[in-house]
């Protein structure tokens, strides 16, 4: 029920909106609660377990009942809490956890079941036959259970992250969180304040009070206006610090559009629905306020039963009285002011119970002292409770029960780095411990001071604290006048008596529930939790905990403090999975790399490889083709028999240069390159200090100090990183500098027995074999552009790699192409170069695997005995050398075998297809058009020894299941003949 | 006779304007990288500055020169000489090394341009901390970033040639993000 | 976490990539035991710990970072450079 004239926007536009398919009006700034509430509406879900009634229990984010669901379809939004969703024209919002519908659930069968649906139900329940648990007990629980679903269909909203920098990061504003901002700010500090609102406030805009002489929301306004106006601060509304972590780093989510229809947030629209944060501050003033907890009595989660502060807020900030019959139920003086505010805007109250005998008296409204809630009555909305005290049971007729067990202190962001909260006597209440997080100072409600000048006055001490700290200049803040009542509380975590009361609204736990626990030997605070489920919902627990764990304190005859909290984790607040992937949907998942080449591939229709993030060809089919082995085929025998072209950028190459240049190589390469003529290409082996094999690659000298190393495509980074390892930390005394010039080239491979000749055609000088020998380099040019030419290849064909500044990369290929074209050959891809490597024995990172060793290889000759390098004494240990080793071997199919696949493991033909019988694997299998069959590479134990033996090959992942002889791992011109032509 | 044409990086990619921010792609001229040898620093900066007019940048920040040349820092031991072949000399002082093809490069031009960055890279690229001239290897997204302020309304942002679509669309992605705010 | 690089500041270690502790290198002709205990045995301290981290979104420093590894709180951090690791030669 609206009141006229209250409120801080009493004349409001009208806004329209839909709550289960009902009609209803609310008006801007409202929330959905809010306006739920001025419609008289109080049913709004149904609870976790027992799909009991549930009605709104708070005004904020800690909200634990009133979930509904917002969209359809891919923007269907389960489990927003109606306290925190802003009110806009044309909001659709539904009940959930209902079925047909939230007034008449069939599932509340459940509650009437209740007996058995105890502590532990499931644990004890759903045991045996253990078979049943799959398929019958846990679908069956988790279409009961549960409360909004998503709709299964892809996310068709964006999401944002961003980096924020601050010196002050200021989370909260109420009158702690501003009076930190004001005192920063005007000190000229980098300030961040982030307020989970709309609204910048607090508890300011739900209370009637009064600070330096003005109305609290008029001071929250001109704070506000003063902040606005400074540069140096940064007003972050709608945003939620979720999570502290190490070195001032915050987690924040911003709620961009929540407040607007959906369209406007849709891909397409680019507005993000909700962007994630992440903050680095120097200091931080944690000004987070603190949650109401309720009281445990019976049936005390019946509609209409709501916390006393959010009765206030209902009342002052939105004008709205939730009932037109009051009670109030508390502890403490704090909520009586509920019981003030209600009466002096003319909502009848008919009595105020507390629990102390020397409450506060009123001559407003008459207070039962000494007294208990011990029952509620009514259906789908509070009709009656029933009040215990000196004079025996009554019962009182109400539409809305307001109560307060106390406040506890929002700690949660001072525990998210492992610390737990101290216990105060005092106020009933866990408070952080200083230093709990590094940088941060707590201030205000969250930090125990509970009235508004006390918040006042530590919002500015912490703020000139962390100024101090940073060694910014601060006047002494003059602080406001505000009221500084004296927090006064004496402990009610339940009314003792029969019946379920509930602790934890969200999960369905109830004291009997946390008792039971504790007689079942969960006692400790941590198993208790998981045991009943208490604060596991997506409130986290946030207005219950602490009574549960007074609950069990009592029930292990234990004190507060020594039974403890259970941990705080982030995020405070329930965030999307998309905000906290933002940017990583489509595209956005990792960086494409593009080959200079890429254009014109797709233009002969090749089919992309990935190959790290580089795009690769990996082959081009022709008109006729059906299957891509045709067109690998055909692009092996270009090779073999004409020339090839393939872009082989994506290798690694590394400009080395420097005195000792040389004698870094020697140090980084098992092999001598310190000793290579200029004008020279050399294959070299580089280890991991381990005596493993890390990556293999050909290195030219260009010039005296003056090298090119490359890399595969795989180790890139990896090489670029050990490089400059070994360089800075292990010999950072040598003269010797190195940087990527991989994207600088655009390198293709022109291989084949053609190659000179088409070289040769658009050299702007002629080579020949003397001039440009087998492992051959230098410079060249190509119609005045100037490159490098290598004689290497990976074919073993007569090959060379030319290599262009990358800008003419493009219309290289295309020119290389279209000439090998007319010699008879054509472009090939990954497939064509991989069947072309087997034939040869090359290895690939397929063979290198970070298990080989040089040895396994066959290459221990390349491992120098006359200078140290990387991994060369691992590299000789005994275990890495000797026939218990498996050794690189070739594998050809015995008979009529149609595929060998990599991946396969390798049996004696004698023994069981048994792990411990395995003797090796295969690691590249490919068909080569040349012999007419499929060939493979691989290990096989003591492999050289067993040359012409046959072993089996088996795949079960493929079915394979086929003889083959192990041969040499050279399949094609073993002499190296048509390489050196 | 065929001949080879040049293609710039980011061909058929942009501009893209987008609210008050523009994305263009830049053409600083010849790039090189040019890393002291040992000992070589004082020789190098002084050599620098007699051929181009600059000294040899310090960490995180870029040198301007004469006729268009600057010096960004680079990384460790290594500055990027943009908008100059180097001159002769200064080879006997450092490794050079010719990067003109090797990276896309772009700017970013308009007010709210550190907005855009603070979507893409965990540094503080604010005015205050990141003044016109400041320079930063940073991470962009998941590619490895140079990001120079050459004006108060001017970001230069690099990366490898390769990335020029990626960095483009997630450039393009946060502008519009931050546009579609108001 | 963030670790203050020498040379660029302090940075988001989003831009760094850990390799492990921070050992001096054996020489060459040290004994086999010498070279097992450098390549596989590490100490594991809750509590100070030297580790090497690689700036390698930024400027390709390699780190020497001490590090708490229970509070993660930095006590210091240079360039492994500087650090002597590179053992007898």
């Amino acid at each position: 029920m609206r009141i006229a004239g209250k409120g801080l926007a009493p004349e409001a536009k009208s806004v329209s909106f839909t709550f289960n398919g009902r009609h209803l009006m609310g008006q801007e700034g409202d929330t959905l609660a809010s306006a739920l509430l001025a419609n008289g509406v109080h049913l709004v879900g149904r609870s976790f377990k027992y799909h009991r009634p549930r009605g709104i229990l708070t005004a904020g984010s800690e909200e634990p009942n009133a979930l509904v669901t917002l969209g359809h379809g891919p923007q269907q939004d389960p489990n927003q809490r109606a306290t925190t969703q802003e009110l806009f024209e044309g909001l659709e919002a539904r009940s959930q956890n209902c079925w047909p519908s939230v007034e008449h659930d069939v599932m509340a069968l459940n509650n009437l079941a209740a007996p058995f649906f105890g502590a532990g139900f499931y644990y004890k329940t759903f045991m045996w036959p253990a078979a049943f648990w799959e398929k019958l007990y846990e679908p069956m629980i988790r279409r009961a259970a549960g409360l909004g679903a998503l709709s299964g269909e892809a996310d068709t909203d964006a999401y944002e992250k961003a980096y924020g920098f601050c010196d002050l990061l200021v989370i909260g504003s109420g009158p702690a969180g501003l009076m930190a901002a004001l005192t920063a700010g005007r000190a000229g500090a980098d300030v961040i304040m982030c307020e989970e609102d709309c609204r910048l406030g607090g508890r300011l805009l739900a209370e009637d009070e009064e600070i330096d002489g003005k109305p609290a929301h008029l001071w929250v306004a001109e704070a506000e206006a003063e902040l606005e106006a400074m540069e140096n601060v940064r007003l972050m509304r709608r945003t939620s610090v979720t999570g502290a972590y190490d070195q001032g780093t915050y987690a924040a989510l911003e709620r961009v559009s929540h407040h607007l229809p959906r369209s406007h947030s849709l891909k397409g629209s680019h507005l993000p629905r909700e962007c994630f944060w992440r903050i680095a501050a120097k200091r931080t003033v944690l000004a987070a306020g603190a949650i109401e907890r309720p009281v445990a009595f019976r049936n005390n989660d019946r509609p209409g039963i709501m916390m006393a502060g959010a009765v206030r807020a209902y009342l002052n900030r939105w004008g709205v009285a939730p009932g037109e019959r009051m009670t109030l139920f508390a502890n403490n003086d704090d909520a009586h002011r509920t019981a003030h505010d209600l009466v002096k805007s003319g909502v009848h109250l008919a009595a105020v119970i507390d629990s102390r005998h020397d409450a506060p008296e009123s001559d407003l409204y008459p207070v039962i002292k000494g007294a208990q809630v011990c029952n509620s009555g009514g259906g789908k909305q509070l009709e009656s409770i029933t009040v215990r005290s000196v004079r025996g049971e009554e019962k009182i007729q109400t539409d809305c029960l307001a109560m307060s067990g106390g406040w506890n202190p929002s700690v949660h962001l001072t525990c998210h780095l492992n610390a737990r909260p101290a216990w105060r006597r005092d106020i009933l209440g866990f408070v952080p411990e200083a230093g709990a997080v590094p940088g941060l100072r707590a201030a205000g409600a969250c930090n125990g001071s509970f009235s508004t000048a006390g918040a006042l006055r530590e919002g500015a001490e912490a703020a000139l604290a962390a100024l101090n700290d940073l060694g910014l200049a601060a006047a002494t803040q003059e602080l406001p006048q505000a009221e500084d009542a004296e927090y006064r509380i004496a402990p009610l975590w339940a009314v003792p008596g029969k019946g379920r009361a509930w602790l934890d609204f969200q999960n369905d736990v109830t004291v009997k529930d946390v008792k039971q626990a504790a007689v079942e030997n969960f006692r400790s605070v941590e198993h208790m939790k998981r045991y009943t489920t208490q604060g596991m919902a997506t409130d986290q627990g946030k207005n219950s905990n602490v009574a549960a764990l007074a609950v069990l304190a009592d029930a292990n005859g234990r004190t507060i403090p020594e039974t403890g909290t259970t941990t705080f984790r982030p995020p405070f607040t329930p965030m999307a999975i998309g905000a906290m992937g933002a940017g990583a949907a489509d595209e956005g998942f990792k960086p494409q790399r593009f080959l200079t080449s890429h254009e014109a591939g797709e233009a002969r229709g090749a089919h992309q490889l990935e190959v790290g993030l580089w795009y690769r060809a990996a082959y081009f089919p022709k008109p006729g083709e059906t299957n891509w082995r045709q067109s690998c085929d055909r692009e092996v025998m270009y090779v073999r028999n004409a020339v090839g072209i393939c872009d082989v950028s994506t290798l690694g190459k590394i400009d080395i240069q420097g005195a000792d240049a040389g004698k870094f190589l020697d140090f980084v390469y098992t092999n001598g390159f310190s000793k290579l003529k200029v004008g020279k290409t050399r294959y070299g082996l580089m280890l991991r200090e381990d005596g493993f094999i890390m990556d293999d690659g050909t290195t030219a000298r260009l010039g005296e100090h003056h090298y090119v190393m490359t890399t595969t495509t795989a180790a890139a980074g990896q090489v670029m990183a050990h490089l400059e390892f070994v360089s800075q930390a292990l010999r950072p005394e040598w003269d010797v500098r190195f940087t990527s010039v991989t994207e600088q080239w655009a390198q293709f491979a022109v291989a084949g027995p053609k190659s000179r000749e088409l070289l040769n055609g658009l050299l702007d000088e002629k080579i020949d074999s003397e001039s440009w020998p087998f492992m051959g380099c230098g410079e060249i040019s190509v119609m005045g552009i100037k490159g490098r030419l290598f004689r290497i290849s990976f074919s073993g064909e007569e090959a060379y790699e030319l290599a262009l500044p990358a800008g003419y990369g493009d219309s290289l290929y295309r020119l290389l192409v279209e000439r090998a074209e007319a010699l008879g050959g054509g472009a090939y891809g990954m497939e064509a170069l991989n069947v072309l490597r087997i034939e040869k024995g090359f290895i690939t990172h397929a063979e290198i695997n970070g298990t080989v060793t040089a040895f396994d290889l066959g290459m221990q000759g390349l491992m120098s005995k006359k200078k140290d390098f990387i991994g060369k004494a691992m590299a000789t240990r005994p275990g890495l050398l000797g026939e218990e080793r498996m050794q690189l071997i070739g594998l050809k199919p015995v008979g009529a075998v149609k595929e060998l696949s990599a991946g396969a493991h390798l049996f004696n033909p004698e023994d069981p297809v048994e792990r411990i019988y395995d003797q090796g694997y295969v690691t590249s299998a490919g068909f080569s058009p040349l012999m007419g069959h499929m060939i493979a590479l691989g290990f096989l134990k003591d492999g050289q020894n067993r040359i012409g033996d046959q072993i089996r090959l088996v795949d079960h992942m493929r079915g394979l299941d086929v003889q083959c002889e192990v041969c040499e791992p050279v399949f094609y011109d073993t002499e190296g003949e048509r390489a050196r032509g | 006779m065929a001949e080879l044409t040049l293609k710039s990086p980011c061909e058929g990619l942009l501009p893209v304007t987008c609210g008050a921010l523009t994305l263009k792609e830049a053409t600083p001229g010849p790039l090189t990288t040019i890393a002291p040898f040992k000992g070589q620093e004082a020789a190098l900066s002084k050599a620098l500055k007699k051929a181009h007019g600059m000294a040899f940048p310090g960490p995180n920040e870029s040198t301007e020169g004469k006729a268009g040349a600057r010096a960004i820092w680079f990384g460790r031991d290594m500055a990027l000489l943009t908008g100059a072949a180097p001159a002769e000399g200064l080879s006997e002082h450092a490794a050079l090394t010719d990067q003109s093809a090797g990276w896309a490069v772009v700017t970013l031009e308009g007010v709210g341009g550190e907005e855009v960055l603070a979507r893409l890279c965990p540094v503080d690229f604010r005015l205050a901390e990141f003044p016109v001239g400041a320079t930063s290897r940073a991470e962009l997204k998941h590619m490895m970033a140079s990001v120079t302020r050459l004006e108060e309304a001017s970001f230069q942002i690099m990366v490898f040639r390769s990335l020029a679509q990626t960095l483009v669309h997630d450039l393009k992605t946060a502008m519009e993000a931050l546009a579609a705010r108001g | 976490m963030r670790i203050t690089c020498p040379l660029c500041g302090e940075r988001d270690r989003r831009e760094f990539y850990y390799k492990g502790a921070a050992l001096e290198r054996p020489a060459a002709e040290a004994d086999l035991d010498a070279w097992h205990a450098h390549v596989h045995l590490r100490e594991n301290p809750a509590g100070e710990l030297e580790e090497l981290w690689y700036h390698e979104m930024g400027c390709n420093s390699w780190l020497r970072v001490t590090r708490d590894t229970a509070t993660h709180e930095i006590t210091d951090v240079v360039l492994a450079a500087d650090a002597g690791l590179g053992g007898a030669r």
